[in-house]
């Protein structure tokens, strides 16, 4: 059940500055959320959103998430004004303050925007939309019963009377807010499922949408900081006589996670930090490294199966048993996210009070480590959300505004800490390296009779099944009917940090586990289509997925020259398959096609979700080539010459067929494309037959 | 520090700077001018990308002395009401994801217009390999650009008329 509130104004305003008349709608949900056990989310879980109308017609939509690209702004926008009945060309957006009492917890992971607030949107926009009508039924004094609206407008179809939302606002606001509400039947939906233009687009194409980094202050401070190379280590001692000798360096000063240069431009305080004297205590990781790790990996999964996350029969008696065996093992390398626009946060402290202007995808939890750094109380913090350049799960970790609050209670002025490209590849939260070793056995007919899978990597994030979720994700939720399946994991704290990148866990898992599906299918000399086919008698959508993506992508006759492959994976609530087309000259890979079938039950904007699975796919294109290595405790790689991240020339053709089917809500952003790298590598063990089961490809080339 | 005159977006502007200081940063942090974005530091991603005397130009490795008087046009005055056919490709194929990289992206392509009235596929690769899109615009920028190449020219086209 959503219960919905009015907003006292005053409070409101004073944190969003909106305009002070019309009508404002507030909702918070019940606690308790499906998703909660699947995500990080805090005990209490109360999404909301606020509509505002303005007597000119401007619909302001407050939107609780935030914009990182993965358009929430808009596809949120499109929920409201469906079944408000709002004009489309008169809604705006701000992003809405840092409240628990009117949001409950704010964040965008785990592409949960919609997902999470698809019901109450509507319920909050259906529910405004009765009383405009009321508003405009007492006026008329008419039933209201009789009244329906259209585009920003109440009707009166007997008198053909019109008013507009504007005109009514001030008369709706003042009624109270009906208990219930019929939202619209998804089949009268006019701006839900249709292809409307970002809100954001012309402020992006103009330079004029800012970005956290492009915050300015009165009498700001910038700042940059010098952190231990080595990932757990500290200041022992610091010089900072070269560096206050630097134009335009204003001050120098130690905080728990380095040593901030403050100056009037970032480029000055860049100049003081290369002449800064820091000697560390690089602490118990200095001798910390990949080739390390891989033998810990190694160990690990050689190992018998230690704490089990899915067990179907008994999966060791029959890998004991007759049968062809097949064993495997796969490694993925640590992964920076490298969004274009670096860590940056800007923050104010004083004395009762603090505001911190940050491009988050954590809002309530920045505002919550904010007052724990400054000393503060939450509800003394003001987090100014910012429009992200990119997330991709680093955003999630809110390192840098803890840092920047730190070095603005320092310096008791407003300042903007920038993080360097080299800042933001040397210390980021890694997508963590994996290995898992699968071993099965084949029955008679060639299907999988057993299959036991061991996965090594770091631990950390949600916990599932008592373990954490993102070590197996992909590898435990598969729904191929396999007799006896075990799947565990080995552990493999390895010391350096790691959170969430796009599609956590399976951006790794669904490499190595439809990678060996695919040796499977080999091995049973079939086709690796009919093969998946028949392990998904039982899981009707992805199947039908998987179907699609087949059909339209022709397979079984690419064109001369090239080869195709396959990969497919349920997670974040979609169902996605994919088929790869590629060619091989002299080990180089050039991918030519992608063509990718979605069930996500629904689709609010199709155009957004295809360009997210494009995104995703060059996005993903880049782990074949791009890895962090880990030496002497620290990452080798420094900027954009030794991390390559794909261009433009190598983004192939990318089709999107929605195998929609109703019913649920599945993200976009994250699952579009967890299955490419299995489906390109997968091609090219068919142009080459050679198996791909390390990345990244060393040199760039199949070997 | 030294007093550096160059033309900005059609104006006269001085700065009082160090010599050294990228175009970047006196941009960004003197001039108060943030379109052009920071996104590495050493010309690899093209987040920077501002046009000197004409040309797509990394302005976070051009010194501030260097550009003494010559044009700077940034992403600020590419247009004044975002009616350049390349902004206006770009809303209408709905490039901009995060938005971060496309001030970049934008003036380098362009700089590719203004060099060749209908680039072909390969003519694009070539132009914009020196801009990174980490969200993976790239398939909408090609089309975009595409677009505004045939916008450039029937603008031209209505101008001769006129």
């Amino acid at each position: 059940m959503t219960s919905i509130v009015k907003v006292n104004r005053r409070d409101f305003f004073k944190t969003t500055g909106a305009g002070a008349a019309g009508l404002m709608l507030g909702f918070a949900l019940p606690e308790k959320n499906p998703l909660q056990a699947q995500f990080p989310m805090p005990p209490v879980f109360k999404p909301s959103a606020f509509i505002h109308i303005s007597k000119d017609e401007t619909v302001t939509f407050i939107i609780p998430k935030s914009e990182m690209g993965q358009g929430a702004l808009t596809s949120l926008s499109q929920i409201l004004a469906e079944e408000l009945d709002a004009d489309w060309t008169k809604v705006r957006t701000e992003l809405a303050p840092v409240n628990p009492e009117l949001y409950g917890f704010q964040g965008v992971v785990g592409s949960m925007s919609i997902r999470t607030l698809y019901t109450p949107l509507r319920q909050v926009g259906a529910k405004g939309r009765a009383m405009l009508v009321e508003a405009a039924a007492q006026k008329w004094s008419v039933p209201a019963a009789g009244l329906r609206t259209e585009s920003g407008f109440v009707v009166n179809p007997s008198t053909n009377a019109k008013l507009s939302y504007g005109a009514l606002a001030e008369a709706a606001d003042k009624l109270p807010i009906p208990a219930t509400v019929q939202p619209k039947d998804p089949k009268q939906f006019k701006i839900v499922g249709k292809p409307v233009k970002r809100l954001d687009a012309r402020a992006k194409s103009t330079g004029k949408q800012n970005f956290g980094i492009d915050v300015k202050r009165p009498d700001m401070v910038y700042a940059v900081l010098t952190r231990c190379p080595v990932f757990g280590g500290k200041v022992a001692s610091f010089d900072a006589t070269k560096a206050k000798a630097v134009p335009g360096v204003k001050d120098v000063v130690q905080i728990s996670n380095g040593v901030a240069v403050i100056a009037d431009s970032t480029w000055s305080a860049m100049q003081g930090r290369k002449v800064l004297d820091v000697k560390w205590d690089e602490g118990s990781n200095a001798n910390q490294s990949s080739a390390a790790i891989t033998r810990m990996f190694s160990e690990l999964v050689a190992k018998p199966a230690d704490k089990v996350a899915r067990k179907e029969g008994d999966a060791a008696a029959a890998l004991a048993s007759a049968g062809k065996k097949m064993e495997a093992v796969y490694e993925a390398p640590f992964q920076s996210h490298a969004p274009m626009e670096p860590m940056n946060c800007t923050a104010h402290v004083r004395a009762d009070g603090c505001d911190v202007w940050a491009p988050t995808q954590m809002q309530t939890p920045s505002r919550d480590l904010a007052a724990q750094v400054s000393g503060l109380k939450p509800e003394q913090v003001k987090i100014h959300s910012q429009f992200m350049g990119g997330g991709f799960g680093r955003r999630g970790s809110v390192d840098y505004v803890a840092e920047v609050v730190e070095i603005a209670k320092a310096v008791k002025v407003p300042v903007k800490l920038t993080w360097t490209r080299e800042d933001d590849m040397q210390h980021d939260l890694y997508r963590p390296a994996a290995m898992v070793k699968f071993t099965a056995s084949l029955d008679a007919s060639g299907m999988p009779a057993a299959m036991e899978v061991k996965a090594a990597t770091p631990p950390f994030g949600f916990e599932r099944n008592g373990l954490p979720g993102t070590a197996v994700a992909g590898l435990d939720e598969i729904e191929y009917k396999i007799p006896n399946l075990l799947v565990a994991y080995q552990g493999g704290e390895a010391g350096i940090p790691v959170t969430y990148w796009r599609a956590p866990g399976c951006s790794q898992n669904t490499f190595f586990m439809e990678s060996f599906i695919d040796e499977l299918a080999h091995a049973a000399k079939k086709d690796p289509l009919e093969y998946r086919r028949a392990m998904l008698k039982n899981s009707p959508r992805l199947l039908a997925a998987l179907n699609l993506a087949a059909e339209k992508a022709n397979w079984g006759k690419a064109p001369a020259g090239r080869f195709q492959g396959i990969g497919l994976i349920n997670n974040i609530g979609s169902y996605t398959a994919m088929v790869a087309e590629v060619s091989v000259d002299r080990g180089r890979i050039k991918v030519h096609r992608v063509v990718g079938a979605i069930d996500s039950g629904y689709v609010v904007n199709p155009d957004m979700c295809v360009a997210q699975m494009q995104g995703n796919v060059i996005f993903n294109i880049g782990q074949l080539y791009e890895a962090n290595t880990v030496k002497d405790g620290r990452i080798v790689e420094s900027n954009f010459h030794d991390f390559p991240l794909p261009r433009l020339a190598e983004m192939p053709k990318v089709e999107v067929v929605f195998a929609s089917t109703g019913g649920f809500w599945g993200g976009h952003g994250e699952p579009g494309a967890l299955c490419v790298v299995p489906a390109i590598l997968n091609a090219v063990h068919a142009a080459t037959g050679k198996r791909v089961r390390t990345l990244p490809l060393k040199d760039g080339i199949v070997a | 520090m030294a007093s550096i005159k160059f033309t900005l977006n059609g104006k006269p502007q001085t700065v009082d700077a160090v010599p050294e200081m990228p175009l970047l940063w006196v941009l960004r942090d003197t001039l108060n001018m943030t379109g052009t974005k920071f996104g590495c530091g050493m010309a690899m991603c093209g987040a920077c990308t501002v046009h000197i005397n004409g040309d797509a130009v990394r302005s976070c490795i051009t010194s501030i002395q260097s550009v003494a008087g010559k044009t700077v046009t940034t992403i600020e005055g590419l247009s004044a009401d975002g009616s350049h056919p390349v902004q206006q490709a770009w809303v209408e194929h709905d490039v901009p994801q995060c938005g971060y990289c496309q001030s970049g992206q934008i003036m380098s392509a362009a700089s590719l217009l203004s060099k060749k009235v209908a680039p072909t596929d390969a003519d694009i690769d070539e132009a914009m390999r020196g801009n990174i899109c980490r969200c993976g615009t790239y398939g909408h920028i090609r089309s975009a650009i595409h677009r505004a190449a045939e916008l450039a020219t029937v603008a031209k086209a209505q101008g001769g008329k006129a």
